[in-house]
């Protein structure tokens, strides 16, 4: 049993929808569904007023259409199911602790931020600060995993405590930035500064790339434990060949200007 | 009961409740999986002595471990749960830490668990780095090779200690030779090891002794030059040697399984008895009768 969302009318200004959340709706009939309010812009609004919604009182959602206007779905979610067959909005999965989703398309800005636990998966390419800190806050995500088969914009994982992000492709500017735990895996590229402030944790990539001068180079060798996660990885999809699996990487320590605790690898090729 | 010419005692083997852990240990090549899993179950014979029991179960191919690296399984067997923390922490840090390039893995997916890696973190003085994937959490210990990467903690679950069985030869050759066809034949089952020198144990041993200090002593029932002086004797004139194997399993079945097989393989010309080692029934949880597993009782 699912409960089916599909777009009929394309919010102007963005929708705030935080209560599209399998927690909310596993009880919940299909008329009480369509009488949910959300946010259209300063309007309040229903959600019959832009989706038809089929099934009901279950914890397994479906939604189609563009939904990139539609901001916060799944947040806080703790449990269920999100399946997103289309683009969506900002804030996807803000603060969620548990549960599962998955976007065929591509999302906005702060994918997952503040994530507890659960798993977030992106086919497209994701905006800026995937699974970040929001702005004055101390700790990004505290674990779960969040994994980008495309490319993701700039801070990637700023302040994140624990958990693991991924990036199919290449990553923006600051990946990692203010981090405290946590792994960062970049099957791409990575822009500039990566690590800025890396206080522990781990910022992997395939690709070589030029580091801020307050990173030091430590060996080049094989990380037993990074096979374990990309051997993981490589079972979801993602594009991992067995000679990364197998091959070694530079290791780098930093940042200097913080603990030093903290390392990037590079795969050596 | 008989197969071929050897006689199969209306007996049973008695075993004991215990609690077991399996370690997958993983290295860049066999030879060094091998070395640490060599190392890590040596002075593991008995639980008296040695406070646990270990072996190595099997070897594992590289595409069927953790980090696609070759692997060896090893069981470990002790009384309590406590006992298997204590012996994983020691063993695991004095002898799959210490061998190059080893990395080590909880083998048991179990309710129950003991803190392995949580323990060993500390010999990372401060550098060690914590890390968890999905649910399992690890720990990288940075060594002088690189890291040794050890599982924060390693199931453990009740198990089978001391199944047995006791081959009684014409000769020596002929018994060893049995001895050997048997364990043979008993390692090719998953979930069982044989915690003697090559699965073979000779000094079968008895409850008490007239020393006092001893909890136990050698069973001269089963001594041959003891034939004609121990009043408790159990061999025939014609038995000369008498050798002994024990079983420890995860699970009573797989341990009736072994004691099966390995009779089968044993039964040869020259062999004229084969028993087990009991207590009258009176310590051990498990009375296992040599008769109930060859008629095909395993469960």
């Amino acid at each position: 049993m699912t409960i089916e969302l599909s777009l009929h009318t394309a919010p102007d200004v963005p929708l705030e929808a935080d209560l599209i959340s399998p927690d909310n709706f596993l009880s919940l009939s299909k008329t009480e569904i369509e009488k949910q309010l959300v946010e259209h812009g300063n309007q309040k609004a229903s959600i019959g007023d832009f989706f038809n919604v089929s099934g009901e009182k279950s914890d397994h959602l479906i939604l189609e259409g563009d939904l990139s206007k539609i901001k916060h779905i799944g947040s806080t979610m703790s449990m269920g199911k999100i399946c997103i067959k289309g683009d969506a909005g900002a804030h996807l999965g803000a603060t969620m602790s548990g549960g599962e989703i998955l976007v065929e398309g591509d999302v906005a800005d702060w994918l997952a931020p503040e994530m507890v636990g659960g798993r977030v998966e992106v086919r497209g390419n994701a905006g800026h600060m995937v699974g970040s800190a929001y702005r004055g806050s101390p700790a990004g995500i505290l674990g779960g995993e969040i994994i980008i088969h495309g490319n993701a914009k700039n801070e990637v994982g700023h302040a994140m405590r624990n958990g693991m992000i991924v990036v199919g492709g290449n990553s923006g500017d600051f990946t990692g930035v203010n981090m405290l735990a946590g792994t960062i895996i970049v099957l791409g590229e990575l822009g500039i500064r990566t690590g800025a402030g890396l206080r522990r944790g781990s910022v992997v990539s395939m690709n070589n790339s030029k580091l801020l001068p307050t990173f030091r180079y430590s060996c080049l060798y094989q990380p037993t434990y990074l096979r374990l996660y990309l051997i993981y990885l490589q079972s979801l999809g993602l594009p991992i060949s067995d000679d990364q699996i197998v091959g070694q990487y530079q290791r780098w320590c930093g940042d200097l200007i913080e603990v030093n605790r903290g390392e990037i690898l590079l795969y050596d090729t | 009961m008989k197969i071929k010419s050897t006689l199969i005692d209306d007996t049973f083997a008695e075993a004991f409740k215990m609690w077991a852990t399996r370690v997958v240990i993983t290295a860049e090549t066999k030879q060094w999986a091998m070395a640490a899993a060599t190392s890590m179950t040596g002075f593991a014979t008995s639980v008296i002595g040695c406070k646990c029991e270990a072996g190595i179960e099997a070897e594992i191919p590289a595409d069927e471990t953790p980090d696609r690296r070759p692997g060896v399984s090893v069981l470990l067997f002790a009384m309590d749960v406590k006992g298997i923390g204590k012996r994983l922490v020691e063993r695991v840090g004095q002898c799959v830490m210490t061998c190059p390039t080893t990395a080590c893995y909880s083998g048991l997916k179990s309710e129950d668990s003991v803190v392995v890696g949580g323990q060993l973190r500390y010999f990372g003085d401060g550098n060690q780095i914590s890390k968890k994937l999905t649910e399992q959490r690890l720990w990288r210990i940075p060594v002088m090779d690189g890291e040794f990467l050890v599982d924060e903690r390693f199931g453990v679950q009740e198990a089978v200690g001391g199944g047995n069985i006791i081959l009684l030869g014409k000769d020596l050759k002929t018994t060893l030779r049995a001895a050997t066809a048997a364990t043979k034949a008993m390692r090719t089952l998953d979930g069982i090891i044989l915690p003697f020198p090559d699965g073979v144990v000779r000094s079968g041993s008895k409850v008490g002794s007239r020393y006092k200090a001893l909890m136990a002593s050698t069973n001269d029932a089963y001594c041959p030059t003891l034939r004609a002086v121990s009043p408790n004797t159990e061999l025939e004139a014609g038995i000369n040697c008498v050798l002994e194997i024990v079983i420890d399993g995860l699970n009573e079945t797989v341990v009736r399984k072994a004691m099966q097989v390995g009779i089968q393989a044993a039964a040869k010309p020259g062999i004229k008895r084969i028993s087990a080692g009991n207590y009258g029934g009176n310590l051990g949880q498990y009375k296992i009768s040599l008769h109930s597993i060859l008629d095909g009782e395993l469960a």
